[in-house]
């Protein structure tokens, strides 16, 4: 029998976190994909606070993991208002179209 | 049931908190244009918490559960975000009105940030340091987006949100990993606990914090968002950024590595004098070929961080000690120089290339002679104070034996003297081909004069500046 233990959470959550800056770097479609890229960071970084949080017995990485919820969907209201703006004034909000300044 | 905790340190930030939500009240109820009775009552609070800064600390004092500490250093650092708040929306007043944008929400925006800002640096656990970091950071992405209808603003915008929140990311993945090995979030703990060297995930998961710190603090190989950020966030959003958040984030990056992260000096000094280096050869080579002046002061601000970074590479009392002057004069030298482009219209309109300075010498003498000032300054000629800035880094770095990484900053210094002086070549020998506007604002003449009198003259009192940098130093090694 498989015993699940600290090493088993820690590499879902380095994959997962891998997935989300991939995502981030890798995406050439759409704006969207990004932000659904970054809640995968975040959550990620959940498994690891809380897997953490059970094998050290110690209940701060749970806490940490309920202040980085709140604040990741702060986080998305804010950059879903900022591509609703771009997108009023674009028309369009592919990742290869945010190319007005050079870099 | 455990008592209340003490309040008294906190005051200033707690002050800004509720002059936030009372100033957003009072915008919502006003019916009629309240933009510049509640940005001059902004201004007011932030004069008013920079008065408590000093009066709430007297020695080093910790409350709400150890994630909240005040020193001589936070007390250093949080009078220049002030500082740097206060200036810049000052500034903003006018351009607000000017271009039909005075709505309330901007200086209570500029408010949160600078809240956001002070936790930072006060931040004495991980939690409280995310936290502070993202009130900064949400607050910041929405003013970068601040000019909704214009394309290059909303796009800033999004690029500064996006990269943000990567950066936010790494910094909470590297905040795990040192929670799960070295089992603690609080700095007091974790500066304990490393006397006998640190397992290989608490050092990896430095590196993350340091990666995503090096992002807000644009520091080169995470300076990718700088130039088209400031290029496209409005001007006085542009000058913040410049000021502001920069200050802050370095102040966090040096409480958090040489607090609980001090014993692993060796391990991390490595990456920080590489990144120094790193961003003052982009800084100085990169501003080169650029025409847009906004964007030439990104590739400046990225070359100053290298410099200052050099301080913190030294890691010892007078290393951290050339930072802190080091960012007090960068401060004054770029409030005054944003202040000068956002005085410079044609027609009304807002001028951002470098070319349109032609001529600018014959027809704003005293606004080109301070542009001059500033300009040398950055470049670090002698009398001025931007010398004296890189003077004591450097000192700093021969002191404890990194000579090559001075030689490499008196270099690239001598490399970016090339754009600098190049603007005041083209605002004095150049040909004006379209004059640019008169009487742009009394406020901004004024800001303009205040720092160019600073810079100017920083040689006859640099005790004062540098004698408290040290004590704040001093603060944070326990001195």
């Amino acid at each position: 029998m498989l015993e699940i233990g600290l090493a088993h959470y820690l590499t879902v959550g380095a994959i997962l976190f891998t997935l989300g800056v991939f995502g981030i770097f890798l995406n050439r479609r759409n704006v969207i994909t990004i932000l659904m890229s970054i809640e995968l960071m975040l959550l990620a970084v959940n498994i690891n606070f809380v897997a953490f949080s059970y094998f050290l017995n110690d209940l701060v990485g749970q806490i940490f993991a309920m202040f980085v919820l709140t604040v990741a969907a702060a986080e998305t209201a804010i950059g879903l208002a900022i591509i609703v703006v771009f997108f009023r004034n674009r028309g369009t909000i592919a990742v290869q179209d945010i190319n007005q300044m050079k870099g | 049931m455990s008592e209340l905790p003490n309040f008294a340190p906190a005051l200033p930030e707690i002050f800004i908190a509720l002059s936030a939500i009372a100033l957003l009240l009072l915008g919502v109820f006003r019916k009629d244009d309240t933009t510049q009775g509640i940005s001059a009552l902004a201004i007011v609070a932030m004069l008013f918490a920079g008065l408590l800064v000093p009066a709430a600390a007297g020695g080093r004092s910790v409350t709400f559960g150890g994630m909240f500490v005040v020193d001589g250093f936070s007390v250093f650092a949080k009078i220049l975000v002030l500082l740097a708040s206060g200036f810049t929306l000052g500034m903003s007043v006018n351009w607000l009105v000017r271009e039909k944008l005075g709505r309330f929400e901007y200086p209570v925006l500029v408010l949160l940030a600078t809240l956001g800002m002070m936790l930072m640096i006060s931040a004495n656990n991980l939690i409280a340091l995310y936290l502070g970091l993202e009130l900064q950071s949400l607050a910041l992405y929405v003013l970068a987006a601040y000019q909704r209808d214009s394309g290059r603003a909303t796009e800033a915008g999004l690029k500064y949100f996006v990269l943000g929140s990567l950066a936010s990311g790494m910094l909470l993945y590297g905040s795990s990993l040192i929670y799960g090995f070295a089992g603690s979030t609080g700095f007091d703990a974790l500066a304990r606990s490393f006397s006998q060297g640190a397992p290989i995930g608490v050092i990896v998961g430095v590196v993350f914090v340091l990666a995503a710190i090096a992002f807000k603090i644009s520091a080169v190989p995470f300076h990718m968002w700088t130039p088209d950020v400031y290029e496209g966030a409005p001007t006085p959003v542009t000058a913040f950024f410049a000021v502001g958040p920069k200050i802050a984030a370095f102040a966090m990056l040096v409480r958090v590595m040489v607090g609980p992260f001090g014993d692993l000096t060796h391990q991390w000094s490595q990456v920080i004098v590489f990144i120094s280096i790193a961003s003052m050869v982009l800084g100085a080579f990169g501003a080169i070929a650029q025409n847009n002046i906004k964007r030439m002061m990104a590739y400046s601000s990225i070359g100053h961080v290298g410099y200052a970074l050099i301080g913190l590479a030294v890691g010892d009392q007078v290393g951290i000690r050339g930072v802190l002057v080091y960012l007090a004069i960068y401060l004054f030298m770029n409030v005054g120089t944003f202040a000068v482009i956002l005085s410079m219209r044609q027609k009304g309109r807002l001028m951002e290339g470098i070319d349109d300075l032609a001529g600018y010498s014959r027809s704003h003498p005293m606004t080109a002679v301070a542009l001059a000032v500033f300009m040398l300054s950055m470049a670090g000629i002698p009398p001025l104070a931007g010398f004296w800035g890189k003077f004591y880094v450097f000192m700093a770095a021969i002191d404890k034996g990194y000579v090559g990484l001075a030689i490499i900053g008196v270099v690239t210094s001598v490399v970016s003297a090339f754009y600098y002086l190049r603007i005041i070549k083209v605002m004095y020998f150049d040909e004006p081909v379209e004059v640019l506007d008169h009487g742009t604002g009394k406020g901004l003449s004024f800001i303009v004069a205040v720092n160019a009198v600073l810079v100017a003259l920083f040689i006859f009192a640099p005790s004062s500046l540098v004698s408290s940098a040290g004590t704040a130093a001093a603060a944070l090694f326990g001195g």
